[in-house]
């Protein structure tokens, strides 16, 4: 029997604000556990919670990014539960009318486009953060940081229109680029900035109904959501081909083993009774505020992919490439600006740049050669003082020591030999040196030619102009 | 009858409250009273009109993204029934 895989993603976002979403505590990662609390985000009795703005700013631009529409008033819901990291026993959340709704995304799939929709977005607060092992003295015991606790997160939910764990991963990927663009989020998922659950369900293919789903909770790495979906598409087909039914409930990810397991036993609880928070008046976003935020929106990677390749002529994979990052392309726009030959360009940065960068490991705006020293370089090739080859050389120089290209050239002697008075005397010591291979060359073994460039390249470290060298030696070799 | 006493336990239960069968009994009677009375708001005609989500008629109270200081460490755990370090310190969480 032929399955079908159903799934959906929650998505949570942590927004890079400087300050909680509903206090001026700071959020900043890494600092000394409960230093970065005060009464609203602890919860004490009376502290009422104040809306950031920057936070509903956000939640616009990821609304508007992802094809959302915005809602003119929403208001804030308290979701009820209790654990000892969520300080007042409920989450500050949106649940009837969250700020975006019905919006979608574009995910490419081996080829095919495919349209995802996204139920909704709604910003939330974060809780606190459990630490269950390293501190000493406490035996079973739990300690908690609420430092987190009331950090700013969208919770952006897809529709369940993704059917197979390489579709989620696409989706996943892509809403990933956006947040990072749009400049909300830092991304960053291992310190938990990117979170995601997958609802997934299977049917048989034809069936008219989807079947019981599962939730698998915070699948924190585009690998593991793979496996996590994998596992858990296989597991429930199992399941079913056994004559069993499956149960719905949530479930953890290890990553260690690659298996998901059942977390029953906080299902009694699900009942969150959300009511409107009396603290927080309605939020009310005019027309006017979507549009100013609209303007403000920066180019997103798929129209600026698509500018690539129709108003820059770059091939698709060139694109792909240069707008994976928003920092990557805009070192390659700006080094467009000093040498507008852009596929020179793209060229040189998803080759050479790329590359000095991974083997340090170093982000891009940590690159000792800036888009306009790169520039300065091409200038060289294209004015002849250097040739193509050379230049890599002048390349791993300048990224070493930071200096312009002319000074490396000038400092080391680089400079491309075009004199052809100078490349003549290199070339009749080469035929002289190797007159059996002339002899050969001239009854007949054509293929020896390039022997003779190389040969002549190497007596002149490179820097002989290669044109010029072909050039004289047919005539050399001819005559 | 508008409530029922399994619904007193079960809400008892979600707010981890501990009810003796009397209290559940006596919270069941009042709790009804008070439903029943709530609930001769049911005979006017509310068609058309929002739900109310805030009793003050006011919108959009907001906060500038600045940091403000924080309460010190001490200060957040001076009421914690116990603490380690600079954490609350709770029985342990079965996941």
């Amino acid at each position: 029997m032929e399955y079908r895989a159903v799934i959906g993603l929650e998505v949570h976002v942590q927004l890079n604000t400087n300050t909680k979403i509903f206090c001026g505590c700071s959020t900043r990662f890494g600092a000394e556990p409960n230093s970065q609390t005060c009464p609203v985000c602890l919860g004490m009795p009376g502290a009422l919670p104040v809306l950031n703005r920057q936070v509903v700013e956000h939640a616009i631009k990821a609304g508007l990014a992802t094809n959302c529409e915005i809602a003119p008033r929403s208001i804030f819901a308290r979701k009820n539960y209790f654990y000892p990291d969520l300080p007042k026993g409920y989450q500050i959340s949106q649940y009837e009318l969250p700020i975006c709704s019905t919006g979608h995304l574009d995910i490419e799939v081996d080829g095919t486009v495919k349209k995802i929709g996204i139920t909704r977005i709604h910003m939330e607060e974060d809780a606190g953060k459990l630490v269950h092992s390293d501190v000493p003295g406490v035996g079973d015991d739990s300690c908690v940081d609420l430092n987190r606790a009331c950090t700013p997160l969208l919770e952006i939910v897809s529709e369940p229109d993704l059917r197979s764990a390489d579709e989620a991963v696409a989706y996943l990927k892509k809403l990933h680029q956006i947040v990072v663009y749009l400049g909300i989020s830092d991304g960053n998922m291992e310190e938990g900035s990117f979170r995601c659950d997958a609802n997934v369900s299977v049917m048989k293919v034809g069936a008219d109904k989807f079947g019981t789903r599962t939730e698998t909770k915070n699948v924190n790495s585009f690998k593991f959501v793979k496996q996590a979906i994998d596992y858990e598409i296989e597991r429930q087909i199992e399941v079913i081909e056994d004559g069993g039914t499956i149960v719905q409930e949530t479930r953890l990810f290890d990553p260690n083993t690659g298996v998901t397991r059942s977390m029953r036993g906080k299902e009694e609880a699900h009942d969150y009774r959300y009511f409107p928070d009396p603290d927080l008046v309605p939020l009310v976003i005019s027309d006017d505020w979507v549009e100013d935020v609209r303007l403000g929106l920066p180019e997103l990677p798929e129209a600026k992919r698509r500018r690539y390749m129709e108003e820059l002529g770059l091939p698709a994979y060139d694109a792909e490439v240069l707008t994976a990052t928003r920092e990557l392309a805009a070192y390659f726009e700006a080094c467009l600006e000093f040498h507008s030959q852009p596929k020179l360009v793209a060229n040189w940065v998803m080759g050479e740049v790329t590359r000095a960068l991974n083997e340090e490991n170093r982000p891009i705006a940590e690159a000792p050669v800036t888009p306009q020293l790169l520039a300065e370089l091409l200038q060289l090739i294209d004015k002849g003082t250097i040739s193509g080859k050379i230049a890599k050389t002048v390349f791993d120089e300048m990224w070493r020591t930071g200096k312009p290209p002319a000074k490396v050239v000038e400092e080391k002697g680089l400079v491309q030999v075009s004199d052809t008075g100078e490349i003549e005397r290199i070339i009749n010591e080469v035929l002289a040196r190797e007159a059996g291979q002339v002899a050969e060359y001239r009854s007949g073994k054509d293929k020896l030619f390039g022997f003779f460039v190389g040969q002549v390249m190497r007596a002149s470290k490179g820097k002989a102009n290669p044109a010029v060298v072909n050039e004289l030696l047919l005539k050399k070799l001819q005559g | 009858m508008k409530i029922t006493k399994d619904q007193v336990e079960k809400v008892a239960l979600l707010a981890r409250l501990e009810l003796t069968d009397a209290e559940a009994e006596t919270f069941t009677g009042q709790m009804d009273a008070i439903l029943a009375y709530v609930d001769k708001l049911n005979e006017l005609n509310t068609d058309g009109i929002v739900p109310t989500a805030h009793a003050v008629p006011m919108e959009n109270a907001f906060r500038a993204d600045e940091v403000r200081d924080s309460i010190g460490i001490d200060n957040a755990l001076a009421n914690a029934p116990k603490r380690a370090e600079s954490f609350f310190r709770v029985p342990k969480v079965i996941e």
